[in-house]
C-alpha cells in the first residue's frame, strides 16, 4: 500500500526575532501513520508543530522561509483561512488544559464554533469524541461537572476529545504524557494507535521509549536540523547517523 | 541585653491580634449602633412612602428608587465601555508606551476625590449640557467616577487568565472574538463582576458627587430628567440638619444592610464561579 | 465573511476603548479650564499660599485649606498606618482560615459603609469624647483623624494583604528552616520584601485620606483658620467645595474649582508615586 503524503515540508526555516530555530527543513509526513519527531530540549520540535497548525503566527517576531503543503496547499498562502486550518491541524499541548467549564462544554467549544447546529448535533458529536478519546465510559454519567476536576490522564485525553470533536485530518501532540503517571500514559497511547486509522498523527514524544512504542515512523532533529528519518523499528535498531545513535544511547540529552 | 526572640513574637503576636480586634469592635460598634438604632424605624411604610414634611415623617421610598436609578444608570453605562476598553487593552495591543499611559491613566483617576467629579458633573451635565440636576446627570457623573475602577479591575482578571486558554482557543480554530468571548471571558468573569460589584456598592454610598448633580428633591422621580435625592444624601441632610434623627438612622440602617447583601452577592458570586471552574 | 468580522470587532473595541479614555480626559481639561483663569487671575503663589479665604471680598488665599487637609490627612495616617498593617500581617500570616473568612469580609464590609455614615457615627461619639475628655470645641483635626484612619484601613490592609500574600512561598520556608521565628521571619523577611507593595497601600491610603469629602464635613468644625492644636477646629480643600459650592457663583465658583485642580493635581502626584514604587519592584 502506498501511503500518500499529508503534509510536506519543502525547505523549511524558522526564525524568532533574529534567531534561527529551525533550518532548511525537508519532511513528509504521510496520511494515517503515527510520526514521532525527537530530538533534546530546544531542538526546535515544538516550534515545528506549532507551524503546522500556524500557531507560531501567535508570537511577536516569528517569521519563516519556505514552504509547508497540507494535501498539497501551502498552508502559509495569505489567502489560507488560518482557523480552518487549525481546524483540520488540531494540536494537543503538554500540560494538560482544560477550560474552567465542564466537561461537556470543553468538548463541545470546538463544534459550536462552527456552522449552526442543533442541540441534539452537539450531544451527538460530543459523544463521539470522548468516545474516541476512550473517556466516555468514565464520564458519562457527569458530563456537566467541571473538567478540572478530572485526574491529570482524564484532563489529557479530554484534550484530546476536544480536538477530536472538530474531526480534523491531523492530530499534533506536543508531549502529552510528559506530566501523567504511567497508566494514564499507556491509556492514551493505546487511543493514539486506534486513531491513526481516521488520523494522521505527529507526536513529540517525551522519552523515545514512547516513540518506538507507538510511532510508525521517527524523525529526528537537533539544533533545528534535521538528521535522520525512517521507520521507526529501523531507526532505532540501525541509526545511519552518529548523532542520532548517541542520543538514543543517551550519550547526550 | 538581647531580648528573647520569643518574647518578642508574643509581643508582636499580642500587639497584632489586639489591632485585629479593635478593628472588628470598630467595625461592629458602627454597624450594631446604627441598625439598633435604624431597624425599628424600618417598616413597610417607610420603605413605600414618600418623605413628607422635609423628611420628617413618611417614608424614604422616593430616595430608595432614586438610588436604584442613578445606580443603573452609572453601571449599565461604565460597565460595556469598562470590560470593552479593558479588553482591547489586553488582547488587541502590545504592551507599549501608549498602553502604559492609557494604564497609569486609569489608575490615577480612580483615586481622584468624588467631590472633584461632582465639580465636573455639575458644570458639564447639569449647566452645559443643560440636564439639570436629575438622575441622568447623577449617573453619567457616577458612571464616569467608576469606570476607571472597572477597566482596573477588568483588566487585572483578563491578565490572570492563563496564556494557554487562548492558544487552546486558537489551536481550536477559532477567531480572536470568539477565543475571547469563549475561553477568556468566562475565566475573567468573576474579577470582571468583583470590579462591578464594588462600583455598586460605591455608588450606593456615594454623596459628595450625587448631591451636586442628582439633586435633593424629595418627589418620586418619574423620569431621566427628574430630580432625585438618593438614600445617602437623604441621610446627610436629615443628620446635618437635624430634621428627623429617627429617619435618619432608618436611612442608615437601609443602606447599610443594602451594602451588606451587595457584598455577600459578591462573595457567593465568587465562589460559585470559583468552585465552577477551578 | 468571517474576515470582516474579525475587522469589525476589532475597530468596535477601538471605538470603546477610544471613548473611554477620551472621557478621562475631557474631565481633566474642563476642571483645568474651569479653574486655570482664577488662579492665573490671583497668582499661583498667592492662591495656594495665601492666608486669606474671604470670596465676597475678593481674597481667594487657600493655605489654611492646605493646612487644614494636611493636618487631618497626616493624622489618618499616624493612626491609621500601623494598625492596618498590623492587620494586614494578622490576614496573611496569623489568622486560622475561619476567622480569615470572617475578617476579610468584615474589611469589605468597612469599606462599603457610606462616608457619611461614618461622620454621624463620629459626630455622635467621636466629637463629645473628645470635648469631655481633651477639650476644644470636639469639632477637630483629631476627631476627623480617627473618622479617616478608619476610612483608610480598608484600602491599606487590602493591598498590603495581597503583597505579603504575592510572595513566594519559599522566602518563608527557607527562613523558618534556618530556625527564625515566626515573627523573625514576618519582620526581618516577608515585611522588607514586600516594602513596595506596602509602601504603595499607604500612598494610596493617604490619597483616599486626602480626598474625603462627606465624612469630615460634620467633624471638623469648618472653620477657616490655621489650628494650633489638633484640637482646633480646620477646613479642608475638600470640605471647602462641598460646603460652598451649593451657593458659589461667578468667581467664587471658579476659586473652587481651582481648589479642585489642586486636588487633582496632588492625588495625581500621590498616585503616580504609588505605582513608581509598584513597578521598580
Amino acid at each position: 500500500m502506498i501511503q500518500r503524503c499529508k503534509i510536506a515540508i519543502k525547505g523549511l526555516n524558522f526564525y524568532y526575532q533574529e534567531k534561527q530555530v529551525i533550518r532548511g527543513l525537508n519532511l513528509d509526513i504521510l496520511a494515517n501513520e503515527i510520526l514521532a519527531v525527537f530530538g533534546p530540549a530546544n531542538s526546535g520540535v515544538t516550534t515545528l508543530l506549532r507551524t503546522l497548525n500556524r500557531l507560531c503566527d501567535l508570537t511577536p517576531g516569528a517569521r519563516h522561509e519556505g514552504e509547508i503543503l497540507l494535501d498539497g496547499e501551502n498552508i502559509y498562502d495569505p489567502n489560507m483561512n488560518v482557523p480552518e486550518l487549525r481546524r483540520r491541524v488540531g494540536m494537543v499541548f503538554d500540560v494538560p488544559t482544560p477550560l474552567p467549564m465542564s466537561i461537556f462544554d470543553n468538548v463541545a467549544l470546538g463544534p459550536r464554533m462552527g456552522k449552526m447546529k442543533t442541540k441534539k448535533d452537539v450531544e451527538e458529536e460530543v459523544e463521539k469524541a470522548l468516545g474516541m478519546a476512550a473517556l466516555w465510559d468514565e464520564v458519562k454519567d457527569r458530563l456537566h461537572t467541571p473538567a478540572t476536576r478530572l485526574s491529570g490522564g482524564q484532563q489529557q485525553r479530554l484534550c484530546i476529545a476536544r480536538v477530536l470533536a472538530l474531526e480534523p485530518e491531523v492530530i499534533l501532540l506536543d508531549r502529552p504524557c510528559s506530566a501523567l503517571d504511567p497508566i494514564s500514559t499507556a491509556k492514551i497511547e493505546d487511543s493514539l494507535k486506534q486513531l491513526k486509522e481516521k488520523f494522521t498523527i505527529i507526536i513529540a514524544p517525551h522519552t523515545i521509549q514512547q516513540a518506538s512504542r507507538i510511532s510508525d515512523r521517527v524523525a529526528f532533529i537537533l539544533m533545528g536540523t534535521l538528521i535522520e528519518q525512517g521507520v521507526t523499528d529501523k531507526v532505532f535498531a540501525n541509526p545511519q547517523d552518529k548523532r542520532t545513535s548517541d542520543y538514543i544511547t543517551g550519550r547526550f540529552g | 541585653m538581647r531580648v528573647n526572640p520569643r518574647t518578642t513574637q508574643k509581643i508582636a503576636k499580642l500587639l497584632i491580634w489586639s489591632a485585629a480586634l479593635l478593628v472588628m469592635t470598630i467595625l461592629l460598634a458602627i454597624i450594631i449602633y446604627i441598625l439598633a438604632k435604624g431597624i425599628p424605624v424600618l417598616n413597610w411604610q417607610f420603605l413605600t412612602q414618600i418623605p413628607r414634611n422635609m423628611g420628617r415623617s413618611g417614608g424614604i421610598s422616593s430616595s430608595i428608587i432614586g438610588t436604584l436609578l442613578v445606580t443603573a444608570v452609572a453601571v449599565i453605562v461604565a460597565t460595556p465601555f469598562g470590560i470593552g476598553t479593558a479588553f482591547y487593552l489586553t488582547e488587541y495591543t502590545r504592551e507599549s508606551r501608549i498602553t502604559r499611559i492609557i494604564r497609569f491613566s486609569a489608575e490615577s483617576l480612580a483615586g481622584i476625590p468624588s467631590i472633584v467629579y461632582g465639580l465636573f458633573g455639575f458644570i458639564f451635565f447639569v449647566i452645559y449640557l443643560n440636564m439639570g440636576w436629575s438622575i441622568l446627570s447623577g449617573g453619567l457623573t457616577m458612571a464616569i467616577m467608576i469606570l476607571p475602577t472597572i477597566i482596573r479591575t477588568s483588566e487585572e482578571a483578563i491578565r490572570t487568565v492563563p496564556h494557554l486558554y487562548r492558544e487552546v482557543g486558537f489551536s481550536l480554530g477559532a477567531t480572536k472574538w470568539q477565543t475571547i468571548t469563549r475561553a477568556v471571558f468566562p475565566s475573567a468573569l468573576p474579577g470582571i463582576a468583583n470590579g462591578i460589584i464594588l462600583s455598586i456598592g460605591r455608588c450606593v454610598a456615594e454623596t459628595a458627587a450625587v448631591i451636586l448633580t442628582a439633586g435633593s428633591a424629595l418627589r418620586m422621580p418619574i423620569s431621566p430628567f427628574s430630580p432625585t435625592r438618593t438614600m445617602a444624601v437623604h441621610f446627610y441632610i436629615l443628620a446635618r440638619e437635624g430634621i428627623s434623627m429617627e429617619n435618619a438612622y432608618g436611612t442608615a440602617a437601609l443602606l447599610i444592610i443594602l451594602i451588606f447583601l451587595i457584598n455577600i452577592v459578591l462573595n457567593m458570586l465568587v465562589n460559585r464561579f470559583v468552585s465552577k471552574g477551578r | 465573511m468571517k474576515i470582516s468580522k474579525e475587522k469589525i470587532s476589532k475597530y468596535v473595541f477601538f471605538g470603546i476603548a477610544l471613548s473611554s479614555l477620551s472621557v478621562l480626559a475631557v474631565i481633566t481639561i474642563f476642571i483645568f479650564i474651569k479653574g486655570l483663569p482664577i488662579i492665573t487671575k490671583v497668582g499661583v503663589i498667592n492662591f495656594v499660599f495665601g492666608m486669606n479665604w474671604a470670596p465676597s471680598k475678593g481674597a481667594f488665599g487657600i493655605f489654611p485649606m492646605i493646612i487644614g487637609s494636611v493636618s487631618v490627612t497626616l493624622g489618618a495616617a499616624i493612626l491609621g498606618v500601623p494598625i492596618a498593617i498590623c492587620c494586614s500581617i494578622f490576614l496573611a500570616e496569623f489568622a486560622p482560615p475561619t476567622l480569615r473568612n470572617i475578617f476579610r469580609p468584615a474589611i469589605q464590609l468597612l469599606a462599603g459603609i457610606p462616608s457619611v455614615v461614618y461622620g454621624f457615627w463620629g459626630v455622635l461619639f467621636i466629637v463629645p469624647t473628645i470635648r469631655n475628655y481633651l477639650g476644644g470645641p470636639g469639632l477637630s483635626i483629631l476627631a476627623g483623624s480617627i473618622i479617616l484612619a478608619i476610612m483608610i484601613l480598608p484600602t491599606i490592609i487590602s493591598i498590603s494583604e495581597v503583597a505579603l500574600l504575592s510572595l513566594p512561598s519559599q522566602y518563608k520556608e527557607a527562613a523558618m528552616a534556618l530556625g527564625l521565628t515566626h515573627w523573625q521571619t514576618i519582620h526581618s523577611l516577608l515585611l522588607p520584601a514586600a516594602k513596595s507593595g506596602i509602601v504603595a497601600a499607604i500612598i494610596l491610603g493617604i490619597g483616599r485620606a486626602m480626598g474625603e469629602t462627606m465624612a469630615v464635613i460634620m467633624v471638623l468644625g469648618n472653620a477657616v483658620a490655621i489650628p494650633q492644636s489638633i484640637l482646633d477646629p480646620v477646613r479642608t480643600l475638600t470640605t471647602n467645595i462641598g460646603i460652598e459650592m451649593g451657593y458659589a457663583s461667578g468667581e467664587h465658583q471658579q476659586a473652587l474649582f481651582a481648589t479642585g485642580i489642586v486636588l487633582f493635581v496632588v492625588i495625581m502626584l500621590l498616585n503616580a508615586i504609588a505605582q513608581y514604587v509598584t513597578r521598580k519592584k
